[in-house]
């Protein structure tokens, strides 16, 4: 054992310099403590961004000849590649066609790769329900009657294919009707010489990626992200953007900072200022801080059981009784999920409101006291204002947490397809009944349950970049409104 | 001076202040004790604060004379376990009688604290917290009532242009002559002044006391004060305190040139506080 006598002996019996000289090592590790939290913040969201991005950029087309069981050739997206038993690469490749192929995603032998071209004249044609197909255009038919395109470039057939699906529905040659698309559709060449139709409704988005020139792959990944950002999904979520799930993230997350700061606030408030301290006050202030440390799922639980079940069940028993036993309130929903959530992020927002209150100068209360005001005046008018930039902080957190969190959601509200949004425009607004999409369960769901999880790969990182950047700014907005405040009130630094 | 002539042409007038209608804050046999903390105890006290008059509290640092300040305005129940006894009569009413409203009674004995504490605020709105308590929202009224009140303070001139600052901007000087106003603006009969200097610079210092000076003409003034020539120089009454008693109370001139105690006389010349 070390001579503790001898330790703080020398403690107290050195100056100044010597003191710093100690703490040095301290300052390194804690210096260094910051450098690993600053790195693995970087890391992370350098991560995620440079697997999100690529997703949109377009991927060049190749067209494989390879003799794998008989002459083969495939066109599509590289996306992976792996090593075999042999010593050779597998090269995974996305050829689309989902309808066609049985499974859009096939691996290529390298060792049997006989050619890889990129040609120029492939297109990718967008589909709404079966997803992407890799090919070449050669004709159109239009109310029965073909047209040969594969003369034309391949610019023009793009083109063409925009005009006549509407897939540049802004573009001023639009002039064509819905029922000219309607009786249209494209004669598309698969890699295998096979021809497909492909009717023009179904065209969602067509490009040639191997002819495009730099300045259209970046108008393309704009337009893609724009998709993304401001689309609702389709096909099981694997394609189109997450539009609902934005609006439902920052709805819940509005939501339950609405419900979580006056119930956090008041019981803080009570804690601090009103209750007797003894043991009693010391328990429940244990208590509170303890259900920071409650596992979220089991908050889900209990949202379930109580809000859903009992709160909403009851509720129906009273107010919907002839659509029972269909639930209208007893079912899982927007209003439940946001009440858990309130539930979980509770004792945060009490702590940092506690500690706001207990910092305010006890000359600030008697200032007020000694004019006259009762004590709720007094706090009401001075002591909450003055501890209002702690109460952002509590909700800053809270925020921080509740944006993430899905383990509760799962068994409150969300939904992996909400054909509703929780606001529009139709009365009453505010849908708190419905269920919701969510950018955390999205992400969860994409990678863990979608067929193909290789082609949705990039999207799950999108998702996953997109949701921290709605924390990042739901948080930022926070932080400047406590700045504000502070700046209002700097009792606090006094 | 002009206005020090008139004060003291005022104070010849009726130099003693002992008839009853001029006894402003009658204490009677007070007695306070702390259950919890470690606070001074008070032990049978009893005096009579004349009214329009300074009257200063001086003794050792832990003597009780902030104690007894605070019984006048019944901060002292603001301290859990504080236990008191006896009487405080303001114009004949006993303060802690059942059913007496402290804030009621708070408007009427207005207190300054020993560091400036304006609130986080403007300084308009530091002055207006008082009057708007008590239901006055007018825009007009206060603006009058705050113009008066800062006027009053002594600090008008200095903050007229920028009234919808931030008080914290205010130096310290500054802010305790705005805590005054604050404090007069609700209309106190009684001023009760912790140490109000003693956070303060000489000039800063030198600008209270010359206000104390002039509100004693409109206020019943109780000031407690560490500082002997302070005492000296702005009271007109002087009560000596000692481990929480009383320990000589008469005309400051008195007490100062000829006291009548021993322990007065030690710690006015310097032998011990």
């Amino acid at each position: 054992m070390p001579t503790p006598t001898a330790d703080s002996n020398f403690v107290e019996s050195s100056p100044l310099r010597k003191g710093v000289r100690r703490a040095e090592p301290l300052v390194w590790l804690s210096a260094g403590s910051v450098l690993v939290s600053m790195a693995l913040l970087i890391a992370l969201v350098g991560l995620l961004a440079l697997r999100a991005l690529p997703h949109f950029w377009p991927a060049p087309l190749l067209l494989i000849q390879s003799d794998d069981q008989g002459p083969t050739a495939q066109l599509g997206e590289s996306l992976d590649a792996r090593s075999s038993l042999g010593g050779a690469e597998d090269l995974l490749l996305h050829r689309g066609g989902e309808d066609l192929f049985g499974s859009p995603l096939v691996w290529i032998d390298e060792r049997r790769v006989r050619d890889r071209t990129t040609p120029l004249d492939a297109i990718a044609l967008d589909r709404d329900s079966l997803g992407p197909v890799f090919g070449f255009l050669v004709g159109v038919e239009s109310h029965g009657e073909r047209r040969d395109l594969t003369a034309q470039s391949v610019a023009q057939q793009v083109n063409l294919v925009r005009v006549l699906s509407l897939a540049s529905e802004d573009g001023p040659s639009t002039v064509l009707t819905r029922e000219a698309t309607l009786a249209t559709s494209f004669q598309v060449r698969l890699a295998s010489g096979r021809v497909i139709s492909i009717p023009a409704t179904e065209v969602r988005n067509v490009y040639a990626p191997n002819a495009m020139t730099t300045m259209e792959k970046v108008g393309h990944f704009f337009s893609e992200v724009g998709r993304f950002l401001g689309e609702s999904p389709s096909r099981s979520n694997v394609q189109g953007g997450v539009f609902p799930a934005i609006v439902g993230t920052v709805t819940l997350v509005l939501l339950m900072t609405i419900l979580v700061s006056p119930l956090g606030v008041l019981a803080a408030i009570f804690l601090q200022e009103y209750a007797q301290r003894g043991p009693i006050t010391r328990i429940v202030r244990i208590a509170v801080n303890n259900l920071a440390g409650v596992p979220s799922i089991v908050y889900g639980v209990f949202g379930l059981g109580f809000f859903v079940y009992a709160v909403g069940g009851s509720l129906d028993a009273i107010f919907y009784a002839d659509t029972l036993p269909a639930p209208t309130l007893g079912a899982p929903g927007m209003l439940w999920a946001a009440l858990t959530m309130a539930l979980l992020t509770l004792p945060v927002v009490i702590v940092s409101t506690e500690e706001g209150l207990a910092r305010v100068p006890s000359v600030l209360r008697e200032g007020s006291l000694a004019l006259g005001a009762t004590r709720a005046e007094s706090l009401w008018r001075v002591v909450i204002p003055a501890a209002s930039p702690a109460v952002l902080t509590g909700l800053i957190l809270a925020i921080a947490r509740a944006t993430g969190e899905v383990a509760p959601l799962l068994l409150v509200g969300v939904a992996k397809y909400a054909p509703g949004l929780p606001v529009s425009g139709e009365y009453p607004f505010l849908h708190l009944d419905r269920q919701f999409m969510h950018l955390g369960f999205y992400i969860y769901d994409l990678g863990f349950q979608s067929p193909h999880l290789e082609t949705a790969e990039g999207l799950v990182y999108a998702t996953a970049l997109l949701l921290v950047t709605i924390v990042l700014l739901l948080n930022l907005a926070a932080v400047m409104l406590r700045g504000r405040l502070r700046e209002a009130f700097k009792a606090e630094e006094t | 001076m002009k206005t020090h002539s008139i004060d003291v042409r005022a104070l010849k007038r009726a130099p003693n202040a002992r008839d009853a209608s001029n006894i402003c804050l009658e204490v009677e046999d007070l007695n306070l004790h702390y259950l919890r903390s470690q606070n001074v105890a008070l032990h049978d006290i009893s005096l009579s604060i004349p009214r329009q008059r300074v009257t200063a509290f001086i003794g050792p640092s832990g003597c009780g004379k902030s104690s007894l300040l605070r019984c006048f305005n019944r901060m002292n129940e603001l301290i859990e376990g504080s236990v008191f006894r006896g009487k405080v009569r303001l114009d004949g009413e006993d303060i802690y009688a059942p059913g007496v409203d402290v804030a009621t009674l708070r408007r009427r004995v207005g207190m300054v604290f020993q560091t400036p504490n304006p609130f986080p605020k403007s300084i308009y709105e530091n002055v207006a917290f008082g009057l708007r308590i008590q239901g006055v929202n007018k825009k007009r009224v206060l603006d009058e009532e705050i113009e008066k009140a800062l006027r009053l303070a002594a600090l008008w001139d200095e903050v007229k242009d920028r009234l919808e600052s931030n008080a914290l901007t205010l130096s310290g000087g500054q802010q305790q002559r705005l805590v005054i106003a604050r404090a007069i603006a609700v209309q106190p009969e009684v001023l009760l002044l912790d140490e109000p200097a003693s956070a303060l610079d000489p000039i800063s210092t030198l600008r209270i006391e010359e206000l104390i000076y002039e509100l004693k003409t409109r206020y019943t003034i109780v000031i407690v004060t560490h500082n002997m020539q302070q005492a000296a120089r702005v009271s007109d009454m002087t009560a000596f305190m000692n481990l929480g008693r009383l320990v000589e109370f008469g005309e400051t001139d008195t007490l100062f040139t000829n006291p009548r105690e021993s322990q007065t006389e030690d710690y006015i010349t310097g032998r011990y506080g």
